[in-house]
């Protein structure tokens, strides 16, 4: 690892400024992909900034505002305190579910909901300093897109970066169009829709999100919704747990008199952000929970999908897992 | 110390130590005049302990900055260094860190506790598992400087003088381990398992998840699930499931194998 300066932050905006003086300082929270990217050489900051004693860490209801109802996570709060959080697994199980499947016991203890959200792709090319990665050192080229790709994405890629995006929390959030909460360093908080938090590669892969540099994430906020009792994720991994997803989904149906009057579908494992299965989600909106008409709707996505040389069987497996999934949903997340 | 006035010339001792460890470039090093600060850091920090132990000269030179205050060490010896003060296994201790260095090393290499294992050292294995304020946690990704005031417990604080904790006794009668190297990591996870069970947390294959929590009653797969983050590489798992399977339902779980006479 290479030498670093270690400042605890005392409140939020000491911290902010204190990052935002700096372009190559970073934040601390839990450390779990940090450290690790650190001792791995890919991130290489002179500073750390621990902002792990600032608070930020209350699950509450949301009482004014436009997301009156809904709940509001702190940034600074633990994956596990979330995923356990009465509140959570009453209103959004569907969110407690994929905090849960993602990695240890550990390191959900250690990890920050904020945190989670800022994870860097597992993408082995960007991990080994020795290989081109456009997503690490920019220009250099995507040792993925010719290489070993069985993991990597197959919607919304570029000739740049082929990688995805590895939270599990993050898929849920998405489906349940969560909103982010951050300050920056004049103290100013903005909101930034969860669909607009993490980007596609584009021609920048290596900007994984537009969160600006010194902009510290708050708080997470969910609204509210009536998915609760039709709602659940599925993670297909290699083996049984700690692996991460070679597809996930999270589903969210509300049914009104044998309608699907709202439905929402996100995957993780597919694409270079928390893929939103929009055209699989339109076509059920106002049909009958079947089994064909969800057929019908992965269908619609996965036609869609562009495979790489070692990954085409995701667009079964992403198929299947969508109507599975949804079935899960509808039988109130259990098997 | 005796060159206390000119910190860029070497002692006879240290001179000595100098050329036991890297005789190739001692002339360089006496020519340059290199910075006898730079010199104890890399002494210190390039397995100082180890070296301690080899050499008599190194022992006397390393052994008095060692115990006198951490701060003077600081200044001395260690790069970007941080005073932390952290409670381990019931003590307290104060010492200065490298701003690199993790708790696993701290607790492996200055504090001489090495029940925690580095495996991986990327959070992938668990054998570094310790717990920090009574949660599992992954040693090898904290940083030791981010520790300030928190209470660590390791595998050496699981036993009560010579009374074994529950959980030690029961691998033992399960021998839930072969090789041993992870099997602190899976008795600090273990500990604290049937804790988070206790409390109500769920898994990814808790039923009913939207239930009020409340003690959850683990099955073998509820077990391997919660255990999945320390990896055993001889395979004690079925052994390790059923010591822990013991000491959470209080009742003795068979055997499935039986020592030789």
């Amino acid at each position: 690892m290479r030498p670093f300066t270690y400042t605890r932050a005392k409140d939020p905006t000491a911290a902010v400024n204190q990052l935002s003086g700096n372009p190559n300082a970073k934040f601390l929270a839990g450390g779990t992909n940090l450290l690790d990217l650190m001792k791995e050489d890919v991130e290489r900051p002179n500073e750390l900034v621990d902002i792990s004693e600032l608070g930020l860490r209350d699950i509450k209801a949301i009482a004014n505002g436009p997301q009156k109802g809904g709940i509001s996570i702190g940034g600074l709060g633990k994956n596990t305190d979330a995923a356990n959080h009465a509140l959570i697994r009453q209103h959004y199980p569907l969110l407690a579910q994929a905090i849960l499947a993602g990695a240890s016991g550990q390191i959900r203890n250690m990890a920050t909901n904020g945190g989670n959200l800022l994870q860097r792709t597992r993408c082995p090319y960007f991990y080994e300093v020795s290989m081109p990665c456009n997503k690490r050192e920019p220009g250099t080229g995507c040792g993925a897109l010719e290489g070993i790709n069985r993991t990597h994405a197959i919607f919304g890629w570029t000739e740049k970066c082929v990688a995805v995006y590895p939270s599990d929390m993050a898929i849920a959030l998405a489906a349940l169009d969560a909103v982010v909460s951050v300050r920056n360093a004049s103290g100013q908080e903005r909101t930034i829709p969860f669909a607009d938090f993490h980007r596609l590669p584009g021609d920048k892969p290596e900007q994984d999100t537009n969160l600006a540099h010194g902009e510290l994430i708050t708080a997470i906020e969910l609204p509210k919704n009536n998915f609760a009792a039709t709602s659940y994720y599925l993670k297909v991994r290699d083996r049984a747990s700690y692996a991460f997803a070679l597809v996930s989904v999270a589903a969210a149906l509300e049914i009104v008199d044998n309608k699907i009057v709202q439905a929402r579908i996100a995957m993780g494992g597919v694409a270079h952000k928390p893929w939103r299965a929009l055209k699989a989600e339109q076509l059920l909106v106002g049909k009958e929970a079947t089994d064909a008409n969800f057929k019908l709707a992965a269908d619609a996505e996965m036609a869609g999908a562009k495979p790489l040389d070692h990954n085409r069987f995701k667009v079964e497996l992403g198929n299947r897992s969508i109507v599975l999934a949804l079935q899960m949903a509808m039988n109130g997340g259990k098997a | 110390m005796h060159d206390e006035n000119d910190p860029s010339r070497l002692t006879e001792d240290e001179k000595k130590l100098f050329e036991d460890l890297m005789p190739e470039d001692l002339d360089e090093i006496l020519d340059s005049g290199v910075n006898r600060r730079h010199f104890l850091k890399l002494v210190t920090l390039a397995g100082g302990g180890m070296l301690a132990a080899q050499s008599a000269v190194a022992e006397q030179l390393l052994t008095k900055p060692l115990s006198s205050s951490p701060t003077e060490l600081s200044s001395a010896t260690i790069e970007n260094g941080v005073t932390v003060s952290l409670k381990v296994n019931g003590t307290t201790q104060k010492l200065v860190v490298d701003s690199r260095m993790t708790l696993l090393d701290t607790l492996r290499e200055r504090l001489e506790l090495t029940g925690s294992k580095k495996g991986c050292d990327h959070g992938q294995c668990g054998a570094c598992t310790v717990l920090v304020n009574g949660q599992r946690v992954l040693s090898c990704l904290t940083l030791a400087a981010s520790c300030e005031g928190k209470r660590v417990q390791t595998v050496e604080g699981l036993a009560q003088g010579t009374t074994l904790h529950p959980m030690q006794a029961a691998f033992l009668k399960h021998d839930g381990f072969q090789c041993g190297f992870c099997t602190p990591g899976q008795l600090c996870s273990a500990v604290a398992l049937i804790e988070e069970a206790k409390n109500g947390h769920a898994s990814y294959v808790t039923e009913a998840i939207r239930k009020q929590p409340a003690p959850v009653q683990l099955s073998n797969e509820e077990i391997r699930e919660r255990m999945s983050g320390n990896i055993c590489r001889c395979g004690a798992y079925p052994n390790i499931v059923a010591a822990i399977q013991e000491v959470h339902s209080g009742k003795p779980v068979e055997q499935t194998f039986n020592f030789s006479a």
